[in-house]
């Protein structure tokens, strides 16, 4: 057995990042379908306000972020449907919001200061309870079993709304789904990945699979297999190097993403006649 | 009227930012029977079938599909909607599209089932599309295109089609060919088709059934009737080709 698993804390970062790097991606392939890409962005910031609140009240922070996450999930949404404010702007007054309550709320906990909130931020591979699996194992198989379940219709709403719609699919319920789904990943990433980078897992990993697959299927098992291997990886490379996991995770992906633009580039040079073979 | 009815609307009104967009419309679209939609840019054709689907809110008035209200019949209608509302970057193959046309009958839990893949073939190869079923949907042509989407609404079954615009940047060929499937789908299923649609000499020599619109119906009725030289005056203005500049004058007349 590696050096690596002989560690409790090592074991328990790995299978969190395992976690994360599975589900992120699922989730992130409809965000990006729909160009909502940077709403794991706002509800990370607004996570970070449920990890400051836990910390200041003496509640497990995972329960915390979880709350607030969802909370501001719902309220996007809401706000969304009825139209009165462009989605963009809630997003960044959520946004703002908050990391401000972020920021004030652990300015207020005894002995707390904003750097108590740098591992919730960046991901440290040290940070992760035994507690915290559990809850990440739960929360890893809800979302997936949901992405599984509600695939069609999250696939149909987030590509084409209106058509879905006219089909007679319950658009808002499912926008609202992939909302608290979307609030589940990003805590399930906040001891790994972090709160401020965790939208890149899910983000990153779909836009390469979009330079290499060619159909919706190939691009999610593509996604997965990236968020996977950059998940575990990066936290590997995290122990050997001293380095923050999260940083770590999403810099691998990025990686991945540019040799994926580069494969596609050097594919499109060659004669259309080759291409034609494939399948 | 004796002949059942595929689509009504009764005193439509539409308006977005207090601006009217349709103003009292009455329509009626026959069964079995091919119909267009005419009349110039910004008289509200596309906003008349998103209202009478429940896509967009009327201020007032109402829809029927087949005599029921629109919301207990959205089974019973098929929409195309404009290629363009859709951005496809994304890799998603022509077949990908097509299944969607059944996940209101599969439901979530369900997966899509053979008698369905067996459909979503069966639509492909009605389009002629079927060579293409691997295609990324991103990758045809215009034309191409609108017979996936077209393939996509068959495979709801639906005896009511509701398209907008399907031949805007459709080479001749294609739209010839995609207007003799809707025939087809008019004789031999006794399908009703209603198209927006733009050119005037395909709405004579094609369909059965026109609707003039400008804001308000102007004339709604068999093609010989509905499309003469003063119904098409009242809608365009003094010339019969598209006159945006003219749309103003013609609602407050």
């Amino acid at each position: 057995m590696p050096e690596i698993l002989d560690y409790d804390f090592m074991r328990r970062a790995l299978l969190a990042a395992a976690l994360v790097g599975l589900a992120a991606p699922v989730v992130g392939i409809f965000l990006v379908q729909r160009r909502l890409s940077l709403i794991g962005d706002g509800l990370g910031h607004v996570a970070l306000a449920g990890v400051a609140a836990g910390l200041l009240t003496g509640q497990a922070p995972v329960w915390t972020a979880l709350a607030a996450a969802v909370a501001a999930a719902l309220l996007l949404e809401t706000v969304r449907w009825r139209g009165q404010t462009s989605g963009d702007v809630v997003l960044a007054v959520i946004f703002y919001g908050g990391i401000a309550g972020g920021v004030v709320l652990i300015s207020l906990a005894p002995a707390g200061n904003a750097a108590n909130l740098a591992p919730y931020l960046f991901g440290a591979i040290t940070t992760t309870t035994a507690a915290d699996v559990r809850v990440f194992a739960v929360l890893a198989v809800v979302l997936l079993s949901s992405a599984l379940v509600l695939r069609p219709w999250l696939f149909a709403v987030s590509n084409d709304e209106e058509y879905a719609r006219a089909v007679g699919l319950p658009a808002q319920a499912v926008n609202i789904a992939l909302a608290v789904m979307t609030a589940v990943t990003v805590v399930l990433s906040m001891r790994t990945v972090g709160l401020l980078l965790i939208s890149a897992l899910m983000v990153v990993p779909n836009a390469t699979a979009q330079q290499l697959a060619g159909s919706f299927r190939a691009s999610l098992a593509t996604a997965v297999g990236i968020g996977l291997v950059a998940s575990v990886s990066g936290v590997t490379t995290s122990y050997y190097a001293d380095v923050p996991s999260g940083g770590t995770i999403v810099l691998l992906a990025i990686a991945g993403f540019v040799a994926a633009v580069g494969i596609r580039a050097a594919r499109d040079r060659l004669p259309a006649r080759d291409r034609s073979a494939a399948p | 009227m004796t002949v059942p009815v595929a689509l009504e609307v009764r005193r439509l009104t539409v308006s977005y930012n207090a601006r009217p967009v349709l103003w009292d419309v009455d329509a009626a679209f026959p069964a079995a029977a091919l119909s267009a939609i005419v009349g110039p840019n910004g008289a509200g054709k596309s906003t008349l079938l998103r209202a009478a689907l429940g896509l967009v809110a009327s201020d007032s008035g109402q829809a029927l599909i087949q005599g029921r209200p629109v919301r207990s019949a959205l089974g019973r209608v098929a929409y195309v909607p404009q290629r363009d509302a859709v951005d496809w970057d994304f890799p998603i193959t022509v077949r990908e599209v097509v299944e969607m046309g059944r996940y209101r009958q599969t439901g979530w839990v369900r997966r899509v089932a053979r008698s369905d893949r067996m459909l979503v073939e069966d639509c492909l190869e009605r389009v002629g599309m079927r060579p293409y079923a691997t295609r990324q949907i991103g990758a045809l042509s215009g034309g191409q295109r609108q017979r996936v989407f077209l393939a996509r609404a068959l495979c709801q079954q639906a005896p009511v089609l509701v398209m907008d615009e399907p031949f805007a940047g459709v080479d001749a060929r294609t739209e010839a060919s995609l207007l003799g499937l809707l025939s087809e789908l008019r004789d031999t299923e006794g399908r009703s088709v209603i198209v927006v649609h733009h050119d005037l000499a395909t709405a004579r020599s094609a369909f059965d059934w026109a609707l003039v619109l400008n804001v308000r119906a102007v004339a709604c009725g068999p093609v010989s009737e509905a499309l003469t030289a003063a119904t098409l005056r009242r809608a365009y203005g003094a010339v019969t080709t598209d006159a945006p500049g003219e749309q103003e004058d013609l609602w407050t007349t």
